[in-house]
């Protein structure tokens, strides 16, 4: 909402300045949010006197000119056309900067001659785009004082914004009620004058009863004879104040009073109209080409005005073209109507149709200010387009907006920490046109018209607060809980952030990448590496193309990253993500997923450690870092060979507790999809499912502790396998031995090659033999090995390698 | 006795010319082994009368001593500087370089969150988290925003697809539905006197893609219901957070008259700033900067919880976490944050150890 300072005073009578006016409208909550102050811009140009226009000795197109600037007469090179002498102008001296081009004058010689300052065009002092001539200023224009202020261009306009509850403040003399409410000046009474009405309307006006709770009240007035041209200097200046585009007379007074009174008007051109007007909802399929030029189908419940001809009007939102004024309108029909908030707001919606109408009547206008508008219009028609009134035509009645609320003086304090006294109390909220009534220890307070977002008491806590002065709340300590706060986070919130450090000690950094992602890259619809999506995870509205889905994996977005790292010179990348999943729409379709991913090599080069291009156990190894972070018993883990799609199928698995709880997946990236995003590759990935790993038990105690006095013995086998075994099956098998004296298995080495028969691999392990009871003997020690050979022979086939 | 001499000067000259304590050994044997010449000599002692026995034993004895003293003089001194030598040859050069630096880094969100939960979890809240694909309800009508309400418009909602029934989900564009989650799960606990003292930090969506807004963002809003907090204690606390976080003891705070449906009364809290030369520097300079939004809950809010509104009260308030991040550690652009550019990562981003709380410090 913008008002200027001067169009403020015209409704408050007061002696602060614009600071204080601003401060104090924004600790109102009509927050200042900006200040466009020309007069200060245009503070050192001045009114200028040219006593003599000469030709320039060496330029035909050159005037050479004295202009008096009201402390000296200088010598002034022009090139304007219309430079003469007699003539008030816009003097810019030296050392002014020329605020379209950012000029700073300087004494200069111009084809031999001596120039100082310039004469200046609407265009060079950013007023307009005319730089035909310069700016030729009214005769009476005092020499030497800044011209802004003769042009009418040194009031500040304040750009207010108000929140969608003051509807009230949608017109410059709500804004003014406000100010003085706070006690910064008073409110000007407004001129309402009953002007009796010389005939009858031609023009009748019925509200269909399915309407009736719509638009409750239609008051209109007809004109005849006016002359609708282009409207007074005063009312124009007045709409381009703030920005509007003057358009003709008549128009102009409907938006005078929208933003000047926050009362929607709109006249039709009664010659335009066929018949009576009726308001009536739509039965859907009319349309209308409304003032804005454009088109609109109606669809039904949607309140229209009709004539005979159709809908000439779409209610409290915008109206026709074909029955709007023009120059050649010479009676007019005046409209004060009141719309519905919600209904407004829906159609406005459903027709995606912005207008200044709309905006306050879902806002909610003053339902008592209807008659009275319409008086102040006819007014204004009268004084600007000349006429004869009408009668006052109304349908429908005006609203019970009356209601009262009760408030108990101490809810101020219980609820705002502030003690206002009771008559505080009671001023405050009768400036604001309340009437204040003490009931026993309570107010009874009765609202007026135009603040129907006051609901209940604590709408009045805050006004009393808001007058008062929020700055009054002191700052009070919290109420302590008890002597130590309470753990913050929940046990798997917890875990999540011991998973997210251990990710990134591990050297992988953390990414925060959008829920989003692109439907085309999951192939939703076709068969994919991602297999089916839920249709029900599309965004109806998505802010581009490419984000049109919730994702159903973490993963593709990491690789798209990792694509535009290598883009930049970065193609090693280790990145991941702790974030959303989504299956579906429902709370429980969304987990959360701790996913990773490592492109190019494991290291950057450095003379000790070449790094090696990654691969999918480099993958495991975050993946089951994740897991042990996340409290997974990942000794009782299984690993089978069978990732989904968006892996290599030959390079990637499940990581399982038991047979059907999958805890992770990890592997290298499916080369397609690799291809797809233009990675260079190698890639992996992991993905570890935090919500399916279960939950820690609540027992903190450890078991205890039982360190054996005798050292433990390690012996090393190396055994022949079909390459198809593997190393998980040999690994158990060798574990298996001995329950109580294998403590671990160790595969230290995977060979296959020269001295393994093809189809064959060699796995050399590493057994660790602690004794509990004695040290073992070389008997004891010879026993044990054979019983680990002989059970990897037995459940792998295995044959020991010599 | 000239023999003994004799014998003396050459073992010692032997001794000191062994240079390797091979060499030095063998000195040893020939002079003090068990068939060393003093050995042998010391043999021939039984031949002698007792008298010259005596006297010549004497001798042999502080010879055979001498001459040990000497081997182990020599010992030693070989051992230092064979010691010495290999000292001299066992140099590397210690500025090749090492790899120290192989974590990676924690994203400044999650840092944020971190250390706001660290200060409020001090101020008796816990976290609370919730779905992002919401149903109207949650995120709109039960906060007081029915449909076609003018506030709803400033909400930029994203939607999914309408179902067969006519209704939509919506991606939630605050984390206000978990606050409403929250007071329907533990109104019952809260007639049994136990307060709500939740915060709710996550991922939150709007319809809005320039340079100073994200489709996605995060937000952090906190709840607090009993029955005696006030507007007072909701800038006590606020105070305290944002004096804590930015670690400024004296920022001030101004409170200012605001508009959320779901809160009443409302404010928008400004920090001390100023703007000198195109910089922010936060702190009691006289001007503000709006930081947040905030104030009581809405008795509407709390009745369509199941939360009696003539008994009990509370505030809530809400911020971008991005923002208060973008404000402390002097991060220039929201899109950034989103982008995964790993020299920003590893610019803006934090060491994975360094866990922030508030008596181990915030981050650095």
């Amino acid at each position: 909402m913008k008002t200027t300072l001067s169009w403020l005073k015209q409704h408050l009578e007061t002696d602060a300045d614009l600071a204080t006016l601003s401060a104090r409208l924004t600790m109102l909550g009509l927050e200042v949010d900006g200040i466009e102050d020309r007069g200060a811009a245009l503070a050192p140009f001045t009114v200028g006197y040219v006593v003599s226009a000469d030709q320039h000795p060496n330029a035909d197109k050159l005037r050479l000119c004295k202009v008096d600037t009201g402390n000296e007469t200088v010598q002034v090179v022009c090139g304007a056309p219309n430079a003469r002498a007699g003539l008030k102008i816009v003097f810019a001296p030296s050392g002014s900067t020329i605020p379209r081009t950012g000029l700073v004058l300087k004494p200069s010689e111009i084809r031999g001659v001596a120039s100082n300052g310039m004469m200046c065009s609407a265009y060079e002092m950013g007023l307009s785009d005319d730089h035909e001539g310069i700016i030729e200023l009214p005769a009476d224009a005092p020499v030497g004082q800044p011209f802004a202020a003769v042009m009418g261009l040194d009031d500040p306009m304040l750009d207010i914004k108000i929140t969608p509850n003051r509807a009230d403040c949608l017109g410059v003399r709500g804004i003014a009620r406000d100010l003085a409410a706070a006690g910064v000046g008073s409110l000007k009474p407004l001129a309402v004058e009953k002007i009796a009405g010389r005939f009858a309307s031609p023009v009748r006006i019925h509200i269909a009863d399915a309407a009736a709770k719509d638009c409750p009240l239609f008051v209109g007035r007809v004109i005849r004879g006016v002359r609708n041209g282009p409207s007074p200097a005063w009312l124009q200046e007045r709409l381009t104040s703030i920005g509007l585009r003057p358009i003709s007379t008549l128009v102009d007074i409907t938006n005078l009073a929208t933003f000047d009174l926050n009362r929607p008007l709109h006249v039709f051109d009664v010659g335009k109209l066929t018949g009576d007007l009726t308001v009536h909802p739509a039965a859907g399929g009319e349309t209308m080409l409304a003032l804005n030029g454009k088109e609109y189908a109606l669809e039904a419940g949607m309140i229209a005005i009709s004539d005979e001809s159709g809908v000439v009007s779409l209610g409290g939102v915008m109206g026709g073209e074909a029955t709007g004024c023009d120059e050649n309108t010479v009676d007019v029909l005046i409209e004060a109507a009141l719309f519905d908030p919600i209904r407004t707001a829906e159609t406005g919606r459903r027709l995606n149709v912005q207008s200044d109408a709309r905006y306050r009547f879902e806002r909610g206008v003053d339902p008592a200010f209807v008659f009275d508008a319409i008086e102040i219009a006819t007014r204004l028609v009268l004084d600007l387009c000349g006429g004869e009134p009408g009668e006052v035509t109304a349908t429908g009645a005006e609203p019970d907006w009356r209601r009262s609320i009760t408030l108990r003086p101490q809810r101020v304090q219980s609820l705002g920490a502030v003690a206002v006294p009771d008559e505080a109390i009671s001023r405050i909220l009768s400036h604001l046109g309340c009437s204040v009534v003490k009931t026993g220890a309570d107010f009874t307070v009765s609202l007026p018209s135009w603040r129907a977002d006051i609901e209940g008491e604590a709408d009045l806590v805050e006004e009393v607060l808001r007058l008062h002065g929020y700055d009054h709340i002191p700052a009070v300590p919290l109420l302590p809980v008890g002597a130590l706060p309470g753990q913050a986070v929940d046990a798997s919130q917890r875990r999540a952030g011991l998973v997210r450090r251990t990710l990134a000690e591990r050297g992988l950094n953390e990414a925060v990448t959008y829920s989003f992602m692109s439907s085309v890259l999951l192939g939703v619809g076709n068969h994919s590496l991602f297999g089916t999506v839920d249709p029900s995870l599309m965004v109806a509205n998505p802010i581009s193309s490419d984000l049109d889905i919730m994702r159903p994996t973490i993963l593709p977005n990491l690789l798209t990253a990792a694509q535009r790292n290598a883009d930049r010179g970065y193609g090693d990348v280790a990145l991941f993500e702790l974030g959303p999943q989504y299956r579906d729409d429902t709370p429980g379709g969304q987990s959360l997923v701790a996913a990773g991913i490592r492109h190019g090599r494991t290291a950057r080069k450095l003379w000790r450690d070449a790094g090696a291009p990654v691969d999918a156990f480099d993958a495991k190894a975050d993946a089951f870092a994740a897991l042990a972070a996340a409290g997974a018993p990942v000794e009782n883990l299984q690993v089978t060979a069978d990732p989904p799609g968006w892996y290599h199928p030959g390079r990637g698995g499940s990581i399982r507790l038991g047979p059907k709880n999958v805890l992770a997946h990890f592997g290298e990236i499916h080369p397609r999809l690799v291809g797809e995003l233009g990675l260079k590759g190698p890639v992996a990935g992991f993905e570890v499912y935090l919500d399916a790993v279960p939950p820690a038990k609540a027992q903190k105690g450890r078991p205890l502790l039982k360190p054996s006095p005798f050292q433990p013995i390690e012996r090393d086998f190396a055994f022949l396998v079909d390459t198809a075994v593997t190393a998980e099956a040999v690994l158990r098998a060798a574990r298996g031995a001995d329950k109580k004296l294998v403590t671990e298995v160790r595969l230290f080495d995977v060979y296959t090659g020269q001295g393994v028969p093809e189809g064959k691999k060699s796995l050399a392990l590493t057994v660790t033999l602690q004794p509990v009871e004695a040290t073992l003997t070389d008997e004891a020690i010879e026993a044990v090995s054979k019983t680990v050979v002989a059970q990897v022979v037995k459940l792998t086939g295995a044959s020991l390698r010599g | 006795m000239d023999a003994l001499e004799a014998l003396r000067s050459r073992l010692l000259a032997e001794i000191a010319a062994a240079d390797t304590p091979v060499a030095l050994d063998q000195v040893r044997v020939q002079a003090l082994g068990r068939k060393g010449e003093i050995t042998g000599l010391m043999k021939d002692l039984g031949g002698l009368d007792a008298e010259a026995r005596k006297t010549a034993g004497q001798a042999l004895n502080r010879l055979k001593d001498e001459i040990a003293a000497a081997i182990d003089a020599a010992q030693s001194h070989l051992g230092e500087a064979a010691l010495e030598r290999r000292l001299a040859s066992e140099r590397i050069d210690v500025t090749l370089p090492v790899a120290y630096d192989g974590a990676g880094r924690i994203h400044p969100i999650s840092q944020t969150i971190d250390e706001l939960t660290a200060i409020f979890g001090a101020m008796g809240f816990h976290v609370e988290e919730g779905p992002h694909i919401e149903g109207d309800f949650y995120n709109f009508e039960a906060l007081n925003i029915p449909a076609d309400h003018p506030a709803r418009q400033e909400h930029d909602t994203f939607y999914l697809a309408d179902k067969p029934d006519g209704t939509r989900k919506v991606l939630r564009t605050h984390t206000s539905p978990v606050q409403i989650r929250t007071m329907l799960r533990d109104k019952d606990k809260l007639a049994q006197g136990q307060p709500i003292r939740i915060i709710c930090p996550g991922r939150t969506f709007r319809f809005d893609h320039d340079a100073t807004h994200s489709p996605m963002f995060h937000q952090v809003e906190g709840l607090v219901i009993d029955e005696k907090t006030h507007m007072g204690h909701l800038k006590g606390c606020l105070t305290e957070f944002l004096r804590a976080f930015f670690d400024i003891d004296d920022l001030p705070l101004r409170f200012r008259p605001s508009y959320f449906p779901f809160v009443k009364p409302g404010a928008e809290v400004d920090i001390g700033c100023l703007r000198s030369g195109g910089e922010l520097k936060l702190g009691n300079y006289g001007e503000w900067l709006e930081i947040l939004g905030c104030g009581m809950v809405h008795p509407k809010v709390l009745a369509n919880c199941g939360i009696d509104p003539t008994r009990y009260q509370g505030f809530a308030f809400g911020m971008g976490i991005e923002r208060i991040a973008m404000l402390k550690y002097g991060i220039p652009d929201l899109r950034t944050f989103y982008e995964s550019d790993l020299r920003w990562l590893r610019h803006y981003g934090f060491l994975p150890l360094e866990r922030p709380s508030l008596t181990g410090g915030l981050s650095r």
